[in-house]
């Protein structure tokens, strides 16, 4: 079946079986591979992208049901040259280890900045509650978070 | 890499076209909500339907709203939704406690009330809580409309009332003015399903438990209504010694099995104790005026 969407700002289409996973579609057919695959089960959020502005698992989710629908990865974080506080965050304060966990875990804390820009730890930890990080670097991640609130670029203002 | 088995895929623009598809393609065919638990259980070949019908874009029902003495929750209502509804957290705090325990916020971005209903996983929290409260599930098929209470929704584990061409279109609670409620999971890790749930809620006048609802997870059929224990309680004045006699009650008569997540006679107890804990802050907000 034909599938189309708008992934980072660009409209892309591909012919594919009803049953490909999102994740799959991104990785395989797009060929951005930021967006990891690790634990298949809805458990570990590597996996984790934005589907019509919310952070969902992308392997447990069709590529068919993204259809029509707006898709993020973690290659639309950055802005031209300008990555975003978030990654400027996870390098200043050595959010990752192994770098495996770190597309699902920054996804969703720019989803959380942008709905709480000022949150609490308590607050970072539920909101990466169905994230892994098989190098148990949670402390780092909390604090690359925190750096990213207190960094956060000016925002637009909308008129 | 796991996959699921090949299928056919639609999608419906509206409950009559999703019945249709439903009738025309016979029973092979199944309606794919949030797919949190569909997608698990087709990727691990428990599930291998020939077709999905996709009822995502059915976004009209999406939706938490007072209707006179009810409340009534679309089926696509997904759990975050649930969680931030302020009619909910008014009127039934208990909605807020289980969902801030099932699964993880992200899952909770996709999971809808009538995919976890109509699942029917015996751990499910929101089939205990809608039992709790003696809530009642739309039922559309081509011919018309049908009402199920929610505690005769179950035939069985991941069994429900639903026909092959049939599909739940809305949830609905009675409000009970001044009510109190709380859900109470021991889970093993945050994000897990439940060892064991209670749910439940208190009326109360002039001191005495008016009107009580008591519902279970993971201890025996999806949503179980702990029937004797909320007799029990009904007529007796509300307090400690009422709590620990329908504690008691729900021990005794709720079904836990041994398996991966504890053994029976720790579940059994383990229902107990948060039948009083549910009960102890059930009660602390009827005093506090429901809320
Ligand atoms: C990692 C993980 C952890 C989880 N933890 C918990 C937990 O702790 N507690 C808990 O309660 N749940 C948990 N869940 C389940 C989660 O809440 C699911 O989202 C939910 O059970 C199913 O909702 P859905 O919309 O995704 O349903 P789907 O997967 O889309 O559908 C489930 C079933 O219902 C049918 N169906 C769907 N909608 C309708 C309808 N309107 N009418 C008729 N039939 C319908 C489908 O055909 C299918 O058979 C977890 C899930 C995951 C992936
Ligand atoms: S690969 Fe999607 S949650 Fe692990
Ligand atoms: S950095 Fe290795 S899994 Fe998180």
């Amino acid at each position: 079946m034909r599938v189309a969407m708008n992934v980072n700002g660009e409209e892309v289409g591909a012919e594919v079986e009803p049953r490909m996973l999102l994740v799959h579609f991104l990785r395989d057919e797009l060929g951005l591979t930021g967006t990891h695959w690790g634990c298949d089960t809805s458990n570990c959020g590597t996996c984790v992208v934005w589907m019509d502005g919310e952070p969902v698992k992308s392997c447990t989710v069709l590529a068919a049901m993204a259809s029509g629908r707006d898709v993020r990865t973690v290659e639309g974080l950055e802005q031209g040259t300008q990555l975003d506080p978030v990654q400027e965050g996870f390098m200043q304060e050595h959010g990752l280890q192994c770098g495996f966990c770190t597309p699902g875990m920054m996804m969703t804390a720019r989803w959380l900045l942008d709905h709480n820009p000022d949150p609490s730890e308590a607050e970072i930890r539920e909101a990466i509650s169905g994230q892994i990080c098989r190098c148990t670097g949670y402390e780092n991640i909390v604090r690359a978070i925190r750096w990213a609130a207190a960094h956060q670029p000016a925002k637009e203002v909308a008129s | 890499m796991q996959t699921p088995a090949p299928f056919e895929y639609e999608h419906a623009s509206s409950v009559d076209e999703a019945l249709a598809l439903l009738e025309r393609h016979g029973p092979e065919t199944r309606l794919v909500a949030g797919g949190h638990s569909l997608l698990p259980m087709m990727k691990l070949r428990l599930a291998r339907p020939e077709r999905l019908v996709d009822v995502n874009d059915l976004t009209d029902l999406a939706y938490v709203r007072r209707e006179g003495d009810q409340i009534a929750i679309g089926a696509l209502t997904r759990h975050a939704q649930l969680a931030s509804s302020p009619l909910l957290a008014s009127l039934y705090p208990i909605f807020q406690d289980a969902e801030r325990v099932i699964a993880d916020p992200v899952v909770r971005n996709r999971g809808t009330i009538g995919g976890s209903l109509c699942q029917g996983d015996p751990a499910e929290d929101l089939s205990a809580v809608v039992a709790t409260l003696g809530g009642s599930l739309k039922i559309r098929s081509r011919t018309g409309e049908r009402v199920v209470a929610a505690r005769d929704f179950y035939l069985g584990p991941y069994e429900t009332q639903v026909g092959p061409a049939e599909m739940v279109t809305e949830v609905v609670i009675p409000i009970r003015p001044g009510a109190g409620s709380a859900y109470e999971k021991v889970e093993r890790r945050p994000g897990d399903w439940a060892i064991a749930a209670v749910g439940c809620f208190l009326t109360v006048s002039g001191g005495v438990i008016a009107d009580c609802g008591i519902g279970l997870a993971a201890v025996g059929a999806p949503g179980l209504p702990a029937l004797e224990a909320e007799a029990a309680l009904r007529g007796r004045p509300a307090g400690e010694e009422a709590y620990a006699a329908a504690a008691q009650m729900a021990a005794a008569h709720c079904r836990p099995q041994t398996d991966q997540r504890g053994p029976a006679e720790y579940k059994r107890d383990l229902v107990a104790e948060l039948t009083r804990r549910a009960l102890r802050r059930a009660a602390a907000r009827v005093m506090a005026g429901g809320a």
